[in-house]
């Protein structure tokens, strides 16, 4: 077995591309869920609007990926006004089935044959997504990071990615620091006493329902241009939970929980994937698979987010005073 | 009269499985099954352009284009009963299908290959006339198949709103119970037990430790501890997400059927197309809910059960034990969930993730109904069941689901308590 290897595949896809998509939508969903309070269980539907703009725009209209990105924020904007006009005013359990049926029903939707035209049916958008984000790529030919074993053109996204999900970071910093983020807390803590001082607990809501679905829709942009390839049936629900995972992991309402969480969730993950396919493979563990070891990572991440809940709801760097789950 | 060039024009379908296995990180693409065959007259001439869609148990769609050669490919996420739809519109002009309901049939893939025989007509007038004179019985037939859905979902939702009553816990991984009764019992069917007598030792079995073991090693102990409902609520998908991918590595990802039953011929009652196992089975599930309604009406731990429902506190107060009523219904709910798990196994096939395919739809009768409504679980599933194949005259089959789902956010916008919920249970 050889553990450099194991490492280096390890910390590759703890900051790797798969990892920032879930970053993204998690600095957003800590917007919604961390900081105000919204049980929204269906970020993934974010995420593919970001995706799916970039794919319908770049692919079906032939038209350009920079125009695509504002597309994909005016989208994500109107499902966030669509999805909490009707739903912002109803409990917290209502608006969690609400959610996850919204972002399951806009995933029928743009995987049916009536819409292949557009969305590409269950193949989804497959081609060449991102070339002009790519070709502005300065990194010289054969240039490798030392650990780290990314391509040249996953380099670049990383790199972008990074950057951005930094800044991102650094604007729900600033955000939750203002006038509006103290009201979005007293709305987590208590809806009445905010309403009572005169504010509009609704409009303040879809703000942070907005803001978070935008964030999350980067998340899409950069899986459309990193890989080159929008499928439905990659948003399934399960993409949400995973990302409230890591949000409990490193701590909901903390400015730097999506971060840690992201990157030890995809740490643990992928590391734990990798020393299992290794020891199956050479012949350590002979009573699996290698095809089992998909499912014993995704056992661990189920067990993982009840134990966290049970335990530690406030997530492993969180503060409990912080964030008072069942405050409504 | 119209002359009718009746050239009985044979087409076989064949349907060919490809089981791929694949590893990667998600289970869900492991096993890749298609539906490929070709469209040619009989005198070989290829029938291009043709749209070929395949709707899946729950609504699940794929289709496929027939292309020069009269080839077309349906790519399947999983096996199943599958409804085989041509889309009479592309048919070139002049070809039309020898008999109306060849358009629309059902079809079990498996494994191996399968054919169905369709007649194409040559010359023929268009398929419209044909297709008015059948919506009369198309109506009658999705009537059926609405009620016996509805009674499916019934089954689950029941215990969804029961736990939901008792405990206030939304619990997402209610799916699980249908899957893991359907594979109790295709556990049992495996080791040699007839399905009829390994159906109900399942349905015992489930109901004593997928409910009430699984209420007294988790729910119980998180209520103890005052854990939250929301809390609670994401403890159920962790939970939702470890069973499934244990049935996953346990049992493997394509899906499996029981031994007997699995391919029993449909009859037709008067302008019914449907097979005696659904019959049959719907009979049980009609015995199992009125059972559970009369038990609820008369019984004393039933009246007990809608006293907690109402209002946990007062109940405790009058001296009612909320612990005991709350381990009854988790035993209830996860032995109909089982049922209506073994009922889409028979029914359909049993799969990993059958249970999280309907828990939207659960939930979507559940709410209609009223949530925490002991009855508006059984109204609302009847309404969705039927909703849901009913709207399939007007939209895509692949979107009945969906259909489904707006229905639902439609009846939080318009009421959000249900059709039976009482105003003050929405906050």
């Amino acid at each position: 077995m050889d553990i450099g290897q194991v490492f280096t595949l390890t910390i590759t896809q703890a900051f790797g591309v798969t990892a920032l998509i879930y970053l993204f939508a998690a600095i957003g969903l800590n917007v919604q869920f961390g900081y105000t309070g919204l049980l929204n269980f269906g970020q993934v539907a974010f995420v593919a609007a970001g995706a799916y703009a970039v794919g319908v725009i770049v692919l079906t209209f032939d038209l350009s990926l920079w125009l695509s990105i504002i597309v994909a924020l005016i989208v994500s904007t109107l499902l966030a006004l669509l999805l909490g006009i009707p739903t912002l005013r109803l409990r917290a359990d209502y608006l969690a089935i609400v959610t996850i049926a919204a972002s399951e029903l806009l995933r029928l939707l743009v995987r049916s044959i009536a819409f292949k035209d557009v969305f590409g049916g269950a193949q989804g958008l497959n081609g060449k997504l991102g070339q002009e984000f790519h070709d502005l790529n300065p990194l010289p030919v054969d240039f490798t990071l030392p650990i780290f074993s990314w391509s040249r053109q996953d380099l670049w996204v990383v790199i972008v990615g990074w950057s951005l999900a930094l800044l991102f970071t650094l604007f729900v910093w600033g955000l939750v620091r203002s006038p509006w983020g103290r009201v979005v807390k007293g709305i987590r803590e208590d809806e009445d006493a905010v309403v009572s001082l005169g504010k509009n607990v609704f409009v303040y809501k879809l703000q942070a329902l907005i803001i978070g679905g935008g964030i999350a829709a980067f998340g899409g942009i950069l899986w459309a241009v990193a890989k080159q390839s929008v499928q439905p049936d990659t948003f399934q629900p399960d993409f949400t939970f995973f990302v409230f995972t890591i949000l409990l992991l490193g701590g909901a309402a903390r400015v730097f929980g999506p971060i840690v969480g992201t990157v030890i969730f995809w740490f643990l993950l992928a590391g734990f994937g990798e020393v299992l396919s290794s020891l199956i493979n050479n012949g350590y563990i002979s009573f699996l698979t290698p095809t089992d070891v998909g499912s014993i990572r995704f056992m661990l991440m189920g067990l993982g987010l009840m134990l966290l809940m049970i335990f530690r709801p406030q997530g492993i760097f969180g503060d409990r005073r912080e964030l008072a789950l069942d405050a409504r | 009269m119209l002359r009718r060039v009746r050239l009985a024009l044979g087409v076989l379908l064949l349907a060919t499985l490809a089981f791929l296995v694949s590893g990667g990180l998600s289970p869900v693409h492991a096993a890749e099954t298609t539906i490929t065959g070709t469209l040619t007259t009989p005198g070989g001439v290829a029938v291009s352009g043709v749209v070929v869609t395949a709707t899946g148990p729950d609504g699940v769609i794929a289709s496929g284009t027939s292309d020069e050669k009269g080839v077309f490919v349906v790519p399947l996420t999983a096996g199943g009963t599958y409804t085989v739809e041509i889309d009479v519109g592309t048919l070139p002009e002049g070809i039309t299908l020898n008999n109306e309901a060849d358009a629309s049939r059902s079809l079990l893939v498996l494994g191996g290959e399968k054919r169905i025989i369709i007649g194409l007509s040559e010359g023929g007038e268009s398929g419209i006339v044909a297709e008015a004179s059948g919506t009369g019985e198309r109506v009658a037939q999705l009537f059926l198949d609405g009620i016996l859905y509805g009674l499916v979902i019934a089954l689950g939702a029941v215990g969804l709103n029961l736990v939901f009553g008792t405990t206030g816990l939304t619990n997402f991984s209610h799916g699980e119970l249908l899957t893991l009764g359907a594979f109790t019992a295709l556990a049992f069917n495996t080791a040699g037990l007839n399905i009829i007598i390994a159906a109900p030792i399942a349905i015992i079995f489930a109901a004593l430790v997928y409910g009430w073991g699984q209420n007294r090693i988790l729910w119980r102990p998180l209520r103890r501890r005052k854990t939250g409902l929301i809390a609670a609520m994401i403890v159920s998908i962790g939970l939702a997400i470890l069973l499934r991918y244990t049935l996953v590595l346990f049992f493997g990802g394509a899906p499996q059927s029981y031994q007997q039953f699995a391919g029993q011929a449909g009859i037709t009652i008067g302008p019914f197309n449907t097979t005696p196992k659904a019959l049959i089975l719907g009979a049980l599930a009609i015995v199992a809910l009125a059972a559970t309604v009369i038990w609820l009406q008369r019984s004393r731990i039933g009246k007990a059960t809608r006293a907690v429902s109402d209002n946990p506190a007062l109940a405790s107060a009058t001296g009612i034990d909320v612990e005991r009523v709350i381990s009854v219904v988790w035993i209830i709910g996860a032995g109909l969930a089982a049922f209506a798990g073994i009922y889409l196994g028979l029914t359909q096939n049993t799969v990993w993730n059958m249970g999280q395919r309907i828990l939207l739809v659960l939930f979507a009768a559940v709410i209609l109904g009223g949530l925490g409504t002991i009855y508006g679980a059984i109204v609302g599933a009847m309404v969705v069941g039927i909703f849901i194949q009913m709207t399939t005259l007007f939209i895509p089959t692949e979107m009945k689901t969906v259909g489904a789902l707006f229905l639902m956010i439609l009846i939080l916008l318009v009421r959000p308590q249900g059709l039976l919920g009482r105003k003050e249970r929405v906050g």
